[in-house]
């Protein structure tokens, strides 16, 4: 993943401190604003690639900001952080022009996987509109709802297709867990048992099972990821 | 405020004086119009006597002339009555009669006439009458009439007696009044009293209740079960504020334990890793409960009503049953869906889609029988039964009549009767699976949900193992697409 540029409007700084920090140590520039008037101006004014806003911050809130920057026509990918995790909240926020949603508190791990989703969305960098996803030796043809390895045709539930399609629209980048219960099941609610992972296990052992090359990771303390092995 | 300051200020008090002017002005229309008929009826009766005289004066008069009419008007004149004679000659000077003196002008008027008049033994013009006058050949007059003295009694009779009654009537009502205004104001005054107690703290005290089942009984009784309600929720409060201080401290003191550990003497990088990871492990599952606890609260609060929506709560069941299907399998339990009718539900998909996981969830982690003879908890029965049940968890949705309900059921250890309204409220875990994690909310959230959607959560036996019943307000599919004919 490239480095890119993100803006935190964050009105705790130690908290913003926490994450710039780590944000740069994977690699991405930074900045900071402590409040909804700093973070719009800045916003409108620097080329950032995804706005980190939480929702309740000084001067001007989050989701008014949000508003702003949208009405100035500013197509940014807006992540929003919020202490109030319900449903109707989430549904407010992107509402207000927010693309993703995560609630206070969070793994590092999970915000930097929606990041790195979001911005590489923008950038039309996903091949996640093409009709055949490519990731090495897998084809996924989404007309004929056929998966191929190598040629051979591996057969898969309704549901294992729709996740094994969402791991391959994002291909080389890390999915939480929970990014796979939103968008595969559409449950925004944490499921306390590893129900993901015992679906990944047999997504896994019907697409790596017979071949040396394994194409679905288990990234450690975050998710899970799908890529070419052979590189 | 004096005591009986307070007394006329009641609502009872001002009530029953509004009623008693109303009833005044009533009774003296009644009586007036009373006196006013009466009047009416004796005027009546005087007029066809006075026709009645004329008649008989005017038959004497036929047969023998002025002579004879003097003659029986002395003779009438002399017997005692209420009759009025007076005959005048073509000068207007009296020739007989019982009249002594008649306001000037009487005797050119016709027709019946209401005179003063003076009777010839006293001195003042002060008596009424009801008269006729008549002209007879030769200038004479004649006056026949009546004295109204009855009249003016009666009507002095009626008027004492209307006063007399008015002013019973005032005092007893007013009386009245205030001895009714201060029952009641004794029982209010008594439940203002309890209610203060209450108020300063003591949530025992109850509104006395009369028991002659009337409005104030009522309200008393109304007021009393909504104190028992507070009283439940104090309670409540109390046991959730318990067991949050048991259930967090321990997660927190486990968080702090392995933090200190981790400090303690020096270690491999590798080893520090290993506890920093078990800390946010350990957070993680005290901001678990944290989430389910908000959660709670607002379902119970009833603040999640915005994010409410039409929707098939059978796909629902069908989805998250798929979702748990490979965990169940994994740990050798055969979850079966069966959902096969579309059920529209009005509410929060999210909610309800949390809930039938957690009901799934409780039943993989209690719906496993451990067999008692081995007590070992990875043993289990179900492979012995395996073959004998179709399943280990069900998941159904049926709609009877206008409930949607979904049912888990499982053939695990069951909740014994007596305990299964306790395992509703938050934090109760069961000692029996106290070992086992999770911060036991499950059934309380899912009890939560069931009210926020104006429906419950019923456990029943399962024979062997536990029935979650979960109903809610649903129908069938779209009923505006007609049926297929």
């Amino acid at each position: 993943m490239s480095s890119m540029r993100i803006l935190i409007v964050e009105d705790d700084t130690e908290a913003a401190g926490f994450l710039a920090k780590a944000l740069r140590e994977a690699g991405h520039v930074a900045d900071r604003a402590p409040d909804g008037l700093e973070g719009y101006a800045l916003a409108r004014d620097v080329a950032y690639d995804i706005l980190i806003v939480d929702r309740m911050l000084p001067k001007m809130d989050g989701l008014t900001m949000i508003g702003a920057l949208r009405e100035q026509g500013l197509q940014t990918p807006v992540l929003i952080l919020s202490a109030l995790g319900q449903v109707d909240d989430r549904v407010k926020g992107l509402r207000a022009g927010g693309d993703d949603y995560l609630t206070k508190p969070y793994a590092f791990s999970e915000l930097l996987a929606r990041v790195e989703v979001l911005a590489r969305r923008n950038k039309g960098a996903a091949n996640g509109e093409s009709t055949v996803l490519h990731v090495g030796s897998l084809e996924l043809d989404r007309l004929g709802h056929k998966l191929t390895r190598d040629g051979k045709e591996i057969l898969l539930q309704p549901r294992e297709y729709r996740l094994l399609e969402y791991l391959m629209q994002h291909a080389g980048q890390v999915v939480t867990r929970t990014m796979l219960l939103e968008n595969v099941w559409d449950y925004h609610f944490d499921p306390q048992t590893n129900v993901i992972d015992v679906h990944i296990s047999r997504l896994r052992s019907k697409i790596d099972k017979d071949y040396d090359v394994q194409m679905l990771h288990t990234v450690r303390g975050a998710g899970y990821m799908i890529r070419d092995g052979a590189r | 405020m004096t005591a009986l300051g307070k007394l006329f200020r009641t609502t009872v008090f001002k009530l029953s004086i509004v009623y008693l002017i109303l009833f005044a002005i009533s009774s003296g229309l009644v009586m007036g119009w009373m006196a006013w008929s009466i009047r009416r009826l004796v005027d009546e009766q005087t007029t066809t006597a006075i026709a009645a005289e004329i008649n008989g004066l005017a038959e004497q008069y036929a047969q023998g002339g002025i002579r004879r009419l003097v003659n029986v008007i002395d003779s009438r004149t002399r017997r005692p009555g209420a009759s009025l004679y007076l005959l005048t000659n073509f000068q207007g000077l009296p020739i007989t009669g019982n009249v002594a003196e008649l306001p000037a002008g009487t005797l050119e008027k016709e027709g019946l006439i209401e005179t003063a008049y003076q009777r010839p033994d006293t001195q003042a013009m002060d008596r009424q009458s009801l008269a006729r006058v008549f002209q007879l050949p030769g200038g004479f007059r004649l006056l026949v009439g009546r004295d109204l003295e009855e009249r003016e009694t009666l009507a002095s009779i009626m008027g004492r007696a209307l006063s007399i009654s008015l002013i019973w009537l005032i005092a007893i009502g007013t009386l009245g009044g205030l001895f009714v205004a201060r029952r009641v104001l004794r029982r209010v005054d008594a439940m203002n009293a309890s209610a203060l107690t209450i108020m300063q703290g003591n949530l025992n005290e109850r509104l006395p209740v009369a028991g002659s089942n009337d409005e104030l009984d009522r309200l008393a009784e109304n007021l009393n079960k909504m104190l028992e309600r507070i009283a439940e929720l104090m309670v409540g409060m109390k046991h959730v504020s318990d067991n949050i201080a048991h259930d967090l401290r321990t997660p927190l003191t486990r968080l702090r334990g392995k933090a200190e550990e981790a400090l303690r003497g020096v270690k491999s990088p590798d080893a520090y890793r290993a506890s920093l990871e078990q800390v946010i492990e350990e957070s993680d599952q005290l901001i678990r409960i944290f989430n389910s606890l908000l959660l709670i609260a607002r379902a119970e609060a009833g603040a999640t009503h915005e994010g409410m929506d039409d929707f098939d709560i059978s796909q629902v069941a069908r989805d998250v049953g798929e979702l748990y299907e490979p965990t169940a399998d994994e740990a050798g339990l055969r979850l079966v869906v069966d959902a096969p009718v579309k059920i529209i539900v009005h509410g929060n998909r999210e909610l309800l889609g949390q809930t039938i996981a957690n009901l799934i969830d409780n039943a993989l982690k209690y719906g496993v029988k451990k067999d008692p003879l081995l007590n070992d908890p990875g043993s289990v029965m179900h492979a012995q039964n395996k073959n004998t049940r179709d399943y280990d968890i069900k998941v159904e949705t049926t709609l009877e009549g206008a409930t949607a309900k979904i049912i888990v059921s499982d053939h695990g250890t069951g909740v014994p009767a007596d305990d299964r309204q306790r395992v509703l409220e938050r934090f109760v875990r069961l000692e029996s699976s106290r070992t086992q994690s999770g911060s036991g909310l499950g059934l309380s959230l899912a009890s939560a949900v069931a009210r926020l959607h104006s429906g419950e959560l019923k456990l029943e036996d399962n024979n062997s193992g536990l029935r979650v019943v979960f109903s809610v307000p649903g129908k069938a599919s779209d009923p505006t697409i007609p049926l297929e004919t």
